[in-house]
């Protein structure tokens, strides 16, 4: 396509790689981007709920299961030594992409979701009794809420919301003052999936290890748009889903302090999270293997793997960077239209446009916008608090991935004038 | 490829736009509660039966141009109907919508706009969430009903 893109390509350039960003050579990474949909190219702007996998990702998937496929930490025939090198070869991945200290502190979960829960029901089941309290913020999605709600409904302990502002960010001191001496856990969101928040989860840490509470931070919507470096931000958990960071669905990362897992009872029973078994007593195999109970996804984390070297390649500043150009493109050119109220303004955002139209329902805006072949997700986006504190049942929601173009952001905002002239 | 306009007819804009018997009913002898979880549409139905026959009906609510529009011109559609022809209105309906059972005889009157649904099959949820909200009224449900 045309001069934008090309104008974005010699502005942002690439630290790592000093290769300017060149976006469509990007696109062309990514065979599901040539798709035509109703007639009309694919304009693929629903990536918070899942990402567009490149082709290396899809190779890679193929050749393990093509050449590669064996049961992992088991065999000790080719295959399955060399299926095993790979997976721990994934996990060092990961390791290095969120700064971890060590590869055993890395475990491979089904997703930010599995992670959250494993958390709630390892960790939190051992530390959590009558009257204690966990912090969450009014921006979570549903699997960072439901999780501790079932465990404070087991433990008697309450859940406790720190408020968000009209722009949708975190109120520091609400958060700071709902801290005390009975709170066990803050767990927190690290980029809002319905409003785009950029969470100060910097700030918070700080403030929970001033009264020594540990922090999980679900970091699913934020490894596609910023580095994370887990050491730096000093968490003592750290979620993601592969999925949302173009890997495949059904792996996931959660990251936690070796002295935190090594304390921590195990997950799930079974294979490979023992080191002896007598029907009288087990003995649990060390980190990360004790929370990996049975074969895990080996595909999908050799799959993670190959994302993150995608994304690495690239650069993860370069990406963030191109982001902040596309979503300040969108920004401006979604709310110049009469009519649409953004919901979810904050200073600091990260790939994410949640907007309502006056007078038309988010779901009519959905399906219009997909007869003109873009894809944007409608609803309550697993956010229904943040729906019920900004007054509205739903929102459309525009998200942005290191393959979007500004373009792509004028189809949008030439698609949501279309449905105002089918509703006029 | 689905048209746009089979689905939003300018009937049933002109419905999600001014919605009738749109209205609390303080008489009302039957209520039920709808949501479609996935959109987030929420209506209520209001019955006055007298025996088997549907005195009046109005509903409340929120929901996209196609679910309101549908309930808008179901309590038209049923008024004064008894319960057995409100219940074959809607299997016709459903037939109509999800495209099993295409209108031949006309027996669907105005209904008949909502035939464009069928062409989005994601759709059907909204064009049918009134119509369940208002069997489960009519069969006294006690919990609000879920297109999920």
């Amino acid at each position: 396509m045309t001069t934008p893109a090309k104008r974005l390509a010699t502005e942002i350039q690439s630290p790592a790689a000093t290769r300017p960003y060149d976006v469509e050579a990007i696109r062309a990474d990514f065979p599901i981007l040539r798709r035509q949909i109703h007639g009309h190219p694919l304009v693929y702007l629903d990536n918070a709920a899942t990402s567009q996998k490149p082709q290396v990702v899809i190779d890679a998937l193929t050749r393990y299961y093509e050449s590669e496929n064996a049961n992992i930490h088991r065999g000790v025939h080719y295959l399955s030594e060399h299926a095993t090198e790979e997976y721990e070869a994934a996990r060092e991945s990961v390791r290095a992409f969120l700064n971890a200290e060590a590869a055993h502190e890395i475990i491979f979960t089904r997703g930010a979701t599995e992670s959250i829960n494993l958390v709630g029901q390892t960790y939190g089941r051992a530390h959590v009794g009558p009257g204690d309290e966990i912090l969450i913020t009014a921006m979570e999605h549903h699997s960072n809420i439901v999780p501790w709600q079932i465990l404070c409904g087991e433990k008697g302990a309450s859940l406790r919301v720190a408020p968000i502002n009209d722009a949708g960010e975190l109120l520091l001191d609400g958060f700071a003052s709902l801290l005390s001496a009975r709170t066990k856990l803050v767990a927190v969101t690290h980029v809002s999936n319905a409003l785009g928040t950029i969470v100060p989860v910097r700030q918070i840490v700080d403030l929970a290890h001033a009264r020594n509470v540990p922090v999980f931070l679900d970091g699913a919507q934020a490894v596609p748009h910023l580095p994370v470096d887990v050491r730096s931000l000093g968490c003592d958990f750290y979620a993601f889903s592969g999925h949302k960071v173009y890997g495949p669905t059904g792996i996931g990362v959660l990251y936690g302090k070796s002295a935190l897992l090594e304390a921590m009872p195990p997950y799930q029973g079974g294979g490979d999270m023992i080191s002896s078994v007598t029907f009288e007593h087990t003995t649990y195999n060390k980190l990360p293997y004790k929370f990996e109970a049975g074969t895990p996804n080996v595909s999908g984390a050799i799959g993670l793997g190959a994302a993150i070297a995608y994304v690495n390649r690239l650069g993860i500043e370069a990406i963030g960077a191109h982001g902040r150009e596309i979503l300040a493109r969108a920004t401006a050119a979604v709310s110049a239209i009469p009519g649409v109220r953004l919901i979810g303004t904050a200073k600091e955002k990260a790939g994410v446009l949640s907007f309502v139209l006056e007078n038309v329902h988010p779901h009519d805006v959905g399906t219009i916008l997909d007869q003109e072949g873009i894809a944007i997700r409608t609803g309550h986006h697993c956010a229904q608090p943040v729906m019920q504190r900004f007054g509205v049942p739903a929102t459309a929601r525009a998200s942005f991935a290191l393959y979007n173009t500004i373009e792509e952001v004028n189809a949008l905002a030439a698609g949501i004038r279309k449905v105002q002239e089918v509703f006029a | 490829m689905p048209e746009l306009r089979d689905l939003y007819q300018d009937v049933i804009l002109e419905h999600s736009k001014a919605p009738r018997n749109f209205r609390e009913m303080p008489a009302a002898n039957r209520t039920a509660e709808g949501f479609n979880p996935l959109c987030g549409d929420h209506f209520t139905i209001y019955l006055e039966m007298e025996g088997d026959s549907i005195r009046d009906v109005s509903f409340q609510g929120a929901g996209c141009a196609i679910s309101k529009a549908s309930a808008s011109m179901m309590t038209q559609a049923v008024k004064g109907k008894t319960l057995a022809e409100a219940e074959g209105l809607f299997a016709r309906f459903h037939g109509l919508v999800t495209g099993r059972q295409p209108n031949e005889e006309g027996s669907l009157g105005k209904l008949a706009v909502f035939s464009g649904v069928s062409e989005f099959p994601v759709r059907v949820k909204c064009a049918t969430l009134a119509w369940h909200t208002l069997r489960a009224a009519l069969e006294g449900a006690q919990q609000p009903i879920s297109t999920e």
